[in-house]
């Protein structure tokens, strides 16, 4: 551990490589790091709390173990999968580099379920298919239902071993730029001590944010609590732009009335998905590949089941998950996570009953922009010098409007390692920018107004308010009257966050403070997440737009980029966001009509 | 960090069904004690809900795809029963360093749904009570590890202890998981217990570059299978009496961690973690009195682990 001076209660730490967030992304790209350069990883948990550990299914790469494949076929699935959002250079690195890491991850000794001859097995996933859409192809590589938490044990065991430096149970909760000579440089990250309550500034010669989601901004989601986006926030403050925030995941196979996820996994072995009637109405909607459609198209089409009547359960409001037919055993040893949130949640054992489930909250294809270099940047072309970004905080964009399973734990692999890698070179020629003096007054001076407010407002109430109106307004189906009312709501309760109360004075483990904190970043990024949604007068992927249920590429084959230019506390959003758009960048796909 | 001695998170639960050290009858009984608190059938919809109590029909398989059920499943019937919440007494030993010398009980009524979880009830409390109430959790369902307590004396994770498991005609007791110093109210500092598993060396230790992965047959793989499972939550080390009274020994979730690679056919360090155990604070200080494998969320047979690591040690073979 490098020392660290203190100075006017403020504490200082130098480290070469500065990285935020000890999920999939953060690991992996401190275990490239970390071996070349002084390198500190800065995590709001104990880095295997992270939520990359609650992901299941697989993670894609052409192995070919099991039967024909290749990146290719993995591509054209990809973008055609993002609705010819994604860019299409990023999207051939991820299918390219997928090989080498999953071959990394069993190397660092990831327990990858094997074939009879000891390969690493494959399993079928939504939207993967054999050339170019002919069949499902097994290409997602797995670890029974765990592949998230072996990934991260495996990750953090890999960190373990590199020596590296982590600040658990620190916020980061500002990021430090200087302009030197014109150009804004990075200069550190402003994190504050759960346990102590003290304010930390951490100077690096490069920041790499792998901060996670931020599926809080919902009430049904898979997320973890503490998904608030807090990095994706912190960067949307600096005036940076976000990339795309319109398009976000609702996973499919959600625990009815709860949310937790159960993986497509499910389905990859089989399992099915069925009305009140019993009928498998995949066919309907996807009939080539049925139930292994991409999300979009499966949670489009169960909600439409419900609007239509044909929900299950007293109040028709669901679907079931039928895995009756796949045999106790594939469930107890390819499937016993999803099997144990079943008997425990529902108190449903899917070995003989059918599993109440319906779209869930699960992912922002969206984020912080980068090139495919992981590096941020500042509008469409332009680098901020010293900053990348990695994970689903991040947008290269390799998911475009709508992502495949699997493709999220090849993506924290794959940008992970790039932005670790690239962090390092960049460290290695850099000088420190210098810190402001006052670099951490922005983050004192804020949290001694949380902490001193008078105000009576609750940060449960109005968290849950947002989290409604989200789930009721901007979720699976989207118009301009339900995006008008989310609109209205959240400026709502943007201006009655100002009057939030902090109870809790204290310095120690103050929790309270910190939800109020993370709720900032919540409706923030709620705010953006709208704004952009009613500026995309069409459908594609992730965002439906009933009132335009199109796609329309002459106007909107294009990423959205929105900035923060003005009073970010003004109550009106177009005082204070301005949206653009940026190309995609095709090279052999041609847009087409998205069948399945 | 560690201001407090373990000591501060000693006083025990105030409550006669307290597991004591080792005595797995006792565990038993307390497990036994755990009512279900109505006939209510689970939800899904809204908690506490009824499913429509049918069973799926079984696999009709024609050419190897089941076909669409022809008779519609049996909906619940016609009247829908809304769920029925009650009033739950959550006790919750709060400490907060600033203010408290000593820990104290606190007691809060909640209302609660059968289905809901004890983390539902620690929620409730902080986000319509009292916002100064600190405990960890993040995933909420069992597979972060980061909201381990002692609930009615035994550890378990808030976010998998159902409330209609427990007898609610009586309060049910939370607290902080015990062995590790108190930092606040739930929240124990955990790095001592990270300190362990970092010794145990947890990673792969193989030598040579393989051109694509190493083989490793089904069988070989299956052999480690149980503890790589674990979540690190640190409900087993703290619901062992050896830990408590010894807060030097490693620990049942270290030699978990050292056995997930010990029995890895691909791993070549098994030794060298078979002689760190081997210490004075190793497995021999294992009395085997199965706290641990009760304990563990993820249903790991700990103390079996334990012994597999004893055996290899003694014949100096892993198998």
């Amino acid at each position: 551990m490098t020392e660290s001076t203190v100075s006017d209660g403020i504490h200082y730490h130098q480290f070469d490589v500065v990285i935020v967030g000890a999920g999939g992304a953060g690991m992996r790209a401190a275990i490239e790091a970390a071996p070349h350069a002084s390198t500190a990883v800065i995590t709001k948990l104990y880095p295997t709390r992270s939520h990359t550990g609650a992901a299941q299914g697989g993670m894609a790469a052409a192995l070919a173990n099991v039967e024909d494949d290749n990146a290719e076929w993995h591509t054209y699935d990809t973008v055609k999968g993002g609705d010819y959002l994604v860019d299409q250079d990023a999207a051939e690195i991820l299918t390219r580099e997928a090989i080498d890491a999953v071959l990394d991850l069993e190397n660092m000794g990831l327990p990858f379920n094997r074939t009879e001859d000891g390969k690493i097995d494959q399993r079928r996933f939504g939207g993967h298919t054999r050339d170019h859409g002919k069949a499902p192809v097994r290409r997602a590589c797995y670890a029974a239902d765990r592949t998230g938490h072996m990934i991260l044990q495996t990750l953090y065991q890999n960190c373990v071993k590199h020596g590296v430096n982590f600040f658990n149970e620190f916020y980061a909760l500002d990021l430090v730029m200087t302009e030197v000579d014109g150009v804004k440089r990075v200069a550190g990250v402003v994190a504050y001590e759960l346990a102590t309550g003290e304010i930390h500034v951490f100077q690096g010669k490069s920041v790499v944010f792998a901060t996670g989601g931020f599926g809080k901004i919902f009430k049904t989601t898979s997320n973890a609590h503490t998904l608030t986006g807090d990095g994706v926030g912190i960067i949307w403050r600096k005036g940076l732009p976000l990339e795309d925030m319109e398009f976000y995941q609702f996973h499919p196979t959600g625990l009815a009335g709860l949310g937790i996820l159960l993986t497509e996994g499910a389905r990859g072995e089989g399992a099915i998905l069925r009305n009140a009637s019993g009928e498998r109405f995949m066919e309907r909607y996807a009939p080539t590949i049925k139930d292994l459609a991409p999300r979009d198209i499966v949670a489009r089409s169960m909600v439409q089941e419900v609007l239509d009547g044909r929900g299950a359960g007293p109040h028709k409001d669901y679907v079931y998950l039928d895995c009756t037919h796949l045999g106790a055993e594939v469930l107890e040893t390819k499937l016993p996570d999803i099997t144990e949130f079943a008997r425990t949640y529902l108190g449903v054992d899917p070995v003989v009953e059918r599993v109440p489930v319906y779209p869930t909250a699960h992912y922002a294809m969206g984020g912080i922009p980068t090139n495919n270099d992981a590096e941020v940047l500042s509008d469409n072309d332009t680098v901020v010098p010293g900053l990348y970004a990695a994970g689903e905080c991040a947008c290269v964009s390799v998911h475009g409007s709508n992502r495949l399973g699997t493709n999220s734990l090849l993506d924290i692999n794959v940008f992970g390692k790039r932005a670790g890698n690239n962090a390092v070179t960049y460290a290695k020629t850099a000088d420190f920018v210098p810190l402001p003096t006052d670099a951490a007054d922005n983050v004192v001076g804020w949290l001694t107004q949380l902490r001193a407010s008078t105000g009576t407002e609750s940060v449960a109430e109005i968290r849950k308010e947002l989290q409604e109106t989200m789930d009721r307004n901007a979720q699976v189906f989207r118009t301009e009257d339900t995006l008008n009312e989310a609109a209205a709501a959240v400026r709502d309760l943007r201006t009655r966050y100002l009057g939030v109360a902090v109870r809790d004075k204290g310095k120690r483990f103050n929790t309270d403070l910190l939800e109020a904190v993370e709720l900032g970043f919540l409706l923030d990024l709620a705010e953006v997440l709208v704004v952009c949604a009613l500026n995309r007068k069409e459908s594609r992927g992730g965002h439906m737009r009933d009132d335009y249920p199109k796609r329309d590429d002459e106007n909107y084959m294009q990423h959205t980029m929105a900035y923060l230019s003005g009073d970010a506390h003004s109550a009106e959003s177009t005082d204070h966001i301005r949206l653009d758009w940026k190309p995609v960048r095709k090279t052999i796909y041609e847009p087409t009509e998205r069948k399945y | 960090m560690a201001t407090h001695e373990s000591e501060k998170n000693e006083p025990g639960t105030p409550r006669e069904a307290r597991v004591e050290a080792g005595d797995p009858q006792a565990q038993a009984a307390e497990a036994g004690d755990a009512t279900t608190t109505d006939g209510q059938a689970v939800s899904a919809s809204e908690p506490g809900t009824a499913i429509g109590g049918e069973v799926a029909a079984g696999p009709e398989t024609t050419g190897g795809e089941p076909v669409a059920d022809p008779a519609p499943p049996a909906e619940a019937a016609e009247e829908i029963e809304e769920p029925k919440s009650f009033t739950v007494t959550v006790n919750v030993r709060r400490y907060d360093p600033e203010v408290d010398d000593e820990p104290k009980w606190v007691d809060y009524d909640v209302e609660m749904y059968p289905t809901e979880r004890i983390l539902d009830a620690l929620h409730r409390i902080k986000w319509e009570q009292d916002s100064t109430l600190a405990f960890r959790r993040s995933c909420a369902h069992g597979v972060c590890g980061s909201d381990a307590m002692r609930i009615n004396g035994r550890n378990r994770l808030a976010c998998k202890a159902l409330i209609k498991d427990f007898d609610i005609s009586k309060p049910i007791y939370v607290e902080a998981i015990k062995g590790l110093p108190l930092e606040k109210d739930l929240i124990v500092d955990m790095e001592p217990f990270f300190d362990s598993f970092r010794e145990i060396q947890p990673f792969l230790q193989a030598t040579g570059k393989p051109e694509k992965e190493r083989h490793q047959t089904i069988a070989q793989r299956e052999r480690f299978d149980d503890t790589t499972k674990c979540i690190l939550c640190a409900a087993c080390t703290t619901s062992c009496p050896v830990f408590w009274t010894d807060g030097q020994y490693f620990g049942p979730a270290a030699i978990v961690n050292a056995h997930r690679f010990i029995f890895d056919s691909r791993d070549e360090a098994s030794q060298v973690r078979l002689d760190i155990l081997n210490d004075k604070e190793g497995v021999w200080r294992c009395r085997t009195t199965f706290n641990c494998t009760d304990a563990c969320p993820r249903g790991i047979e700990v103390t079996k682990a334990i012994a597999e690591v004893k055996a290899a040690m003694t014949s100096g073979r892993v198998s």
